[in-house]
């Protein structure tokens, strides 16, 4: 971070001058506290209560570590986990796919087509998740879906989107239609701020568009990459809004616990174990934690960040 | 870290262009020009390739429009991607003031105070907490940061079980604040804040005002401020939507239909209509209901397009 200390000529002016700089406390402390009261001391609290059980036998009392060994070798959150983990393989990819495609695209044009094209296919973004869930929701639904008759007219049957075996692709593209727009615009944002001088001089040595795209565009904004895909695996190993709307139409295909975060949610709020909820919680972090570091740690060359 | 620069169009800069000098602006608009005039024919299939993305992100928007106009019958029974006969918006409408006594705009109201509340209380302590660690150097602001933007890597499950037990000894669950007070919590808010201030208020700037004997305050509020505005903007729109889009949070926190925000009350609308019970099933009230609370959010969208990008690039690019 380039910020510029000033040079101080004498020692009294030193003096002054760290005095000063202590000011910047007063700065931050109001979101110091907000940040201890709503982040560092419920992590804490959470962590205190996974170490703990409570059962009306019982009482509450000290468990250590037990919660968490039951956790990771519970077959409901190691099968969230094993699903989000999917998701995240299937589901990252597709959406940096269709954002790559379309910010490379809309970078080579400048028509008012094109500007038109990239309002609309951001505009999912400012829908809100539920909302967008909602809806497809219904599109999805065999009773007031398009399904029934846009598959009618080749004279096929439609495919029940909600059925156990196609709600993975069905919340997929959910979540590709809801977040794609965003990534292309910050992959558009970084391509735009490349020279393009350069695609000149890769031009006259007989570069091809596509090859232009490949082999310089893409290796110029990995690291803006790496952030989206970054971001892309914290929240998909969070997954939760998009399947517990879908839930109440598809609760076949949608159990409980069909990711850590909704097992979590049951286990606290209709099941009240919070002992038990913090530590999926916590394990859940932990997951996301050694998850996105490593990704960070893997890709240290692309993403700039040493 | 380099200066963050984005060259959208050139009509409207976002604000991440904005302070940072650009004298190479007219040279690279040329060359770019030239290189749009040696593409050709190409161009057709590309204009193809949008179209047809942009159909596929338009037209659920579009199904929500046309279902909002429908009555239960019509969504049963019409195309789904083209109106019914009748218009039945406004008699939505109606419904949505009748059905449980109106409670659908207590809903849109909740969500309006709950975003609005916590969206400035966030800026301000955003803007605060930006300026402190963009130009001030005191000890253990390395570590603070630091720990700041690790904290964006938080599961929300991980802090929402535990702020659920904690405000509940408080007796705030299942009011406004259960919702409010975790939401001024915005670590990416500090993020930007702190890469735009260092972008575009000089030290000197600062260094002068102290010099003509501003404290430290006054120099912050009548220097810095007003410098910082379009950030501020940017950040504001950026905590409300958050606020207006959250889910597990007030999911978690508000069991009474009163209290609820929007998202919540639709949810549960969903449900129930799902779980089948005749009166209950309200799907017209729910393509409306849902289709009046994404106006203001789209609208916002539109209006307000270039700091919703701005905000949204600003420190993506590197």
């Amino acid at each position: 971070m380039a910020t510029h200390t000033l040079t101080t000529p004498s020692r009294r002016r030193a003096t002054g001058h760290a005095r000063r700089q202590r000011v910047g406390w007063l700065f931050i402390t109001p979101f110091l506290v907000i940040f201890a009261a709503f982040l560092i001391f419920p992590l804490i609290y959470a962590f205190g209560m996974s170490l703990f059980s409570s059962t009306l036998a019982t009482g509450t009392k000290f468990v250590g570590a037990a919660n968490y060994l039951k956790a990771f070798t519970d077959p409901l959150f190691l099968g969230g986990l094993g699903r989000v983990a999917l998701y995240a393989v299937v589901m990252i990819p597709a959406q940096l796919l269709v954002a790559l495609v379309a910010a490379l695209v809309l970078d080579t044009l400048g028509t008012w087509l094109a500007k038109a094209s990239r309002l609309l296919i951001f505009a999912p973004y400012a829908i809100p998740v539920v909302i967008g869930a909602l809806m497809w929701s219904f599109l999805y639904s065999p009773r007031f879906g398009p399904a029934g008759t846009i598959f009618g007219l080749f004279g096929l049957d439609a495919p029940d989107f909600l059925a156990s075996s196609a709600i993975f692709g069905s919340l997929v593209n959910i979540v590709t239609w809801q977040w794609s727009g965003y990534y292309m615009i910050v992959i558009y944002a970084a391509l735009r701020s490349i020279d393009p001088s350069i695609y000149e001089a890769a031009r006259v040595d007989g570069a091809s568009g596509l090859q232009i795209a490949t082999r310089i565009k893409v290796p110029m904004i990995a690291s803006s990459m790496v952030m989206v895909i970054t971001f892309a695996l914290i929240g998909t190993l969070q997954f939760f809004t998009e399947p517990t709307v879908l839930r109440s139409i598809a609760s076949g295909a949608l159990p409980a616990e069909y990711t850590p975060n909704m097992y979590a949610y049951a286990l606290a709020f209709s099941y009240s174990q919070f002992n038990y909820a913090s530590t999926i919680a916590f394990s859940l972090a932990i997951v996301v934690f050694i998850g996105s570091f490593g990704f960070l740690f893997l890709t240290r060359k692309q993403n700039g960040l040493k | 870290m380099a200066v963050p620069t984005t060259a959208r169009d050139d009509r409207t800069r976002t604000i991440v262009t904005a302070g940072a000098g650009r004298p190479d602006r007219s040279a690279r608009r040329e060359a770019r020009r030239n290189a749009r005039v040696a593409q050709g024919g190409r161009r057709i299939g590309s204009h193809v390739l949008l179209l047809v993305l942009a159909l596929y992100f338009v037209i659920p928007i579009w199904w929500l429009f046309v279902a909002a106009t429908k009555s239960t019958g019509g969504l049963f029974s019409s195309p789904a991607f083209w109106f019914d006969d009748p218009m039945q918006l406004f008699a939505n409408i109606a419904g949505l003031f009748e059905h449980q006594g109106g409670i659908y705009w207590t809903w849109l109201g909740n969500s309006f105070v709950y975003s609005f509340v916590s969206g400035v209380g966030a800026t301000i302590v955003a803007v605060l907490a930006g300026y402190g660690f963009a130009k001030y150097r005191f000890r253990g602001r390395g570590f603070v940061f630091g720990m700041i933007l690790g904290s964006v890597m938080v599961p929300l499950t991980a802090l929402v079980i535990p702020q659920f037990m904690l405000l509940s000894q408080y007796g705030l669950v299942n009011t406004g604040w259960a919702v409010i007070l975790p939401s001024l919590l915005n670590p990416f808010a500090v993020y930007l804040m702190r890469v735009y201030t260092q972008d575009t208020v000089p030290d000197e700037l600062i260094e002068a005002a102290r010099i003509d004997g501003a404290g430290e305050w006054r120099t912050f509020t009548t220097i810095v401020v007003p410098l910082l505005r379009p950030a501020i903007v940017t950040v504001l729109l950026l905590s409300i939507v958050g606020t207006w889009n959250n889910f597990f949070l007030p999911l978690a926190m508000l069991t009474n239909p009163e209290t609820l925000p929007v998202t919540v009350g639709l949810n549960r609308w969903l449900a129930l209509s799902n779980a089948g019970a005749g009166g209950e099933q309200v799907w017209n009230l729910i393509t409306s209901g849902a289709f009046i609370s994404v106006l203001p959010l789209l609208l916002s969208f539109l209006l307000l397009q270039r700091y919703w990008q701005g905000g949204l690039t600003l420190g993506s690019v590197k």
